[in-house]
């Protein structure tokens, strides 16, 4: 299936920021922003969901405590054990400083994988930059047509005052 | 929209630069052949890499005896350089974890060279414990995996083992950390290359980022995870150094001050290190209005901050070495500052505490030549420090008939030397082949003071 686009150009942040909050108020579409960084409040003017990557990390964190805790029990109490200095064999507080260092490498590494992962950003993947200087100094804004009663005279009008660089229409294929 | 001015900011970047301007003035460096200038640094840093590469296989080769060291002093010059290399990275993780929770924005303009910095200075402390292995091609026997002798696996209660963990854990977390900040970036010099080859290789690097909303938000929050996560890195990674000295009961080491003697010492000489590099490059790049007076005035005031905890640090020790009662640990102390190493001891504290007092005048704070004087005067007293500790708690132990004294030899120093010919090759590198200045996130904070625009951010 193939749908209509309207991709809209922006020059500055505050100006894609207003035409969002726009759009959403009229019962646009939004297909998504595309912006040279992250401005503040854009995904909240979108109304995209917070994202749950946050239980990604936590969930790895514990994963990687835990592993690493039974890891060090196992090895020093059961597998092998060494008596060192007369030590008791699950010394527990000896093994907190090795077992913080691989819940934050369990963390940090699980998150970033899953990061882009969930955003389908891969090594060596072919970009679809959708307008240039999307990456430079341009904000635009992808609306979809999606029914009769789209009119790209009234999104023209609505867009009048955020100072709209550009409008464009597209048909995108699958 | 009404212009609202702030009295009370000051601009982060100067000029009235605009979105464009930021790209092609970070990235315009990449497009040229590399200057002169750059490869008379280059030659000068690769050779000092070179003599440092022959001292250490000079070292492999012959034994761990080619270094002044000897049966009481089994640690001196490799140790020291160890952890005043670890020392200098954790500015770059203070810089971009610490100052983004606190949501101090100045660290844009430097927090992508100070990651990097993080990393080369994680990549010259590492090379030290592993050649003082002694049998370097062992090293892998500190990594816990089945193996036919027992399976006999490593001692988990042992500092030397958490140090192996924490250092590699922070190495690979800072490497992830500034990478991931890196791909927005990357995408910006895939989209203006010219150059086919240059374009497939950013195009490989940048992972197909087109700037979605919807990937940035949520690289919004990796990069909050990632910063909540480092900052404990960073804190843990020196203590757990420190640990190394403190867990044993040499007099003047055995001491539970040093965990946070240690992390503020790292920060204050990685803050040194990092005014040392941008004065440098602001220079030579003409980042200027990138890297203002603000910047440095800034990076001034936090080594007046952790340099006092520095000084205070001194002082608590010598205090309690005298309450405590101690004769060891007062005998070390008086022994640090009379001793035959005094002069180190006295080198330490007109570097780190003198020096920086000049930094409580704004006057010299926004004087560029006087703080790049300043941070090398820094740099030398926090290398020295650590060859304080270590090297005046060992050379007088417990027992005076095994008193000895410690001597560099010419291949400790080359090997000194060669560990700054690394990091500055591979900082050099970096300058020639990725944006040192986070693109992506200065075009976030242009706006900041001039008005209402982005400044919420």
């Amino acid at each position: 299936m193939s749908r209509r686009l309207l991709i809209n150009v922006f020059a500055n942040d505050q100006d894609i920021l207003n035409a969002t909050n726009a759009a959403r108020e009229n019962g646009y579409t939004i297909v998504d922003a595309y912006t040279p960084y992250a401005v503040h409040g854009l995904d909240k003017a979108m109304g995209i969901r917070p994202t749950r990557i946050g239980w990604i990390c936590l969930g790895l964190g514990l994963l990687g405590a835990a592993a690493k805790l039974w890891f060090q029990i196992w090895t020093s109490a059961f597998d092998w054990p060494v008596n060192v200095g007369g030590k008791p064999l699950t010394s527990l507080p000896a093994f907190v400083p090795v077992t913080f260092e691989v819940t934050v490498l369990f963390a940090g590494v699980g998150t970033v994988i899953a990061f882009f992962l969930v955003s389908r950003l891969l090594p060596g993947k072919k970009p679809k930059v959708v307008y240039e200087g999307v990456t430079n100094d341009r904000f635009v804004l992808v609306l979809a047509e999606e029914d009769a009663a789209f009119d790209v005279e009234n999104v023209k009008n609505l867009f009048a005052p955020f100072h709209i660089v550009k409008m464009e229409e597209r048909v995108e294929k699958d | 929209m009404a212009e609202v001015y702030s009295t009370l900011r000051t601009p982060l970047v100067l000029d009235n630069k605009s979105y464009s301007d930021v790209t092609r003035d970070v990235c315009e460096t990449l497009d040229h052949r590399p200057s002169t200038g750059w490869w008379a640094a280059f030659i000068v840093s690769f050779s000092l890499l070179i003599i440092g590469a022959v001292a250490i296989a000079y070292q492999i080769a012959t034994g761990v005896g080619v270094w002044g060291l000897n049966n009481t002093i089994g640690w001196a010059f490799d140790i020291t350089n160890f952890v005043f290399w670890i020392g200098i990275g954790h500015a770059g993780t203070l810089i971009s974890a610490i100052l983004f929770l606190f949501r101090q924005k100045w660290r844009t303009s430097v927090n992508r060279s100070a990651e990097a910095m993080t990393i080369f200075a994680v990549i010259c402390a590492g090379v030290f414990p592993i050649i003082h292995l002694g049998r370097p091609w062992f090293a892998f026997w500190l990594i816990p995996y089945p193996n036919f002798r027992g399976p006999l696996w490593i001692n988990f209660r042992s500092p030397l083992v958490w140090d192996m963990f924490a250092i590699s854990c922070y190495f690979t977390i800072s490497f992830v950390f500034w990478f991931t900040g890196l791909v927005p970036d990357l995408a910006t010099l895939r989209d203006r290359a010219t150059s086919k080859i240059k374009k497939k290789i950013y195009s490989f690097l940048s992972f197909g980022w087109d700037g979605s909303n919807r990937t940035w938000h949520r690289y919004e929050k990796v990069y909050l995870l990632l910063a909540g996560l480092a900052t404990p890195l960073v804190v843990s990674v020196h203590t757990i150094v420190s640990w190394d000295f403190a867990t044993s009961v040499i007099p003047g080491w055995h001491s539970t001050i040093l965990p946070p003697y240690f992390v503020a010492g790292a920060v204050f000489s990685g803050f040194a290190m990092v005014l040392t590099l941008m004065i440098i490059v602001r220079r030579v790049l003409h980042f200027e209005a990138y890297i203002t007076l603000h910047h440095i005035e800034q990076m001034c005031k936090v080594i007046i901050a952790t340099g006092g905890i520095v000084a205070l640090s001194y002082a608590t020790e010598l205090f309690v070495a005298y309450y405590s009662g101690n004769e060891y640990e007062r005998f070390t102390f008086i022994n640090r500052a009379l001793g035959p190493y005094g002069w180190t001891y006295w080198t330490m504290v007109s570097c780190n505490i003198l020096a920086p007092q000049l930094f409580w005048f704004k006057k010299l704070r926004r004087n560029v030549a006087v703080v790049f004087v300043v941070s090398i005067i820094i740099n030398v007293g926090m290398w020295f420090e650590r060859f304080v500790i270590i090297m005046t708690s060992l050379t007088r132990d417990y027992l005076p008939a095994s008193w000895s004294g410690f001597t560099p030899t010419i291949i400790d120093i080359a090997t000194l030397v060669g560990s700054f010919g690394l990091f500055f090759t591979l900082f050099l590198l970096f300058a020639r082949l990725l944006p040192m200045i986070s693109i992506g996130e200065v075009k976030s904070v242009l706006h900041y003071a001039n008005n209402g625009k982005g400044d919420h951010i």
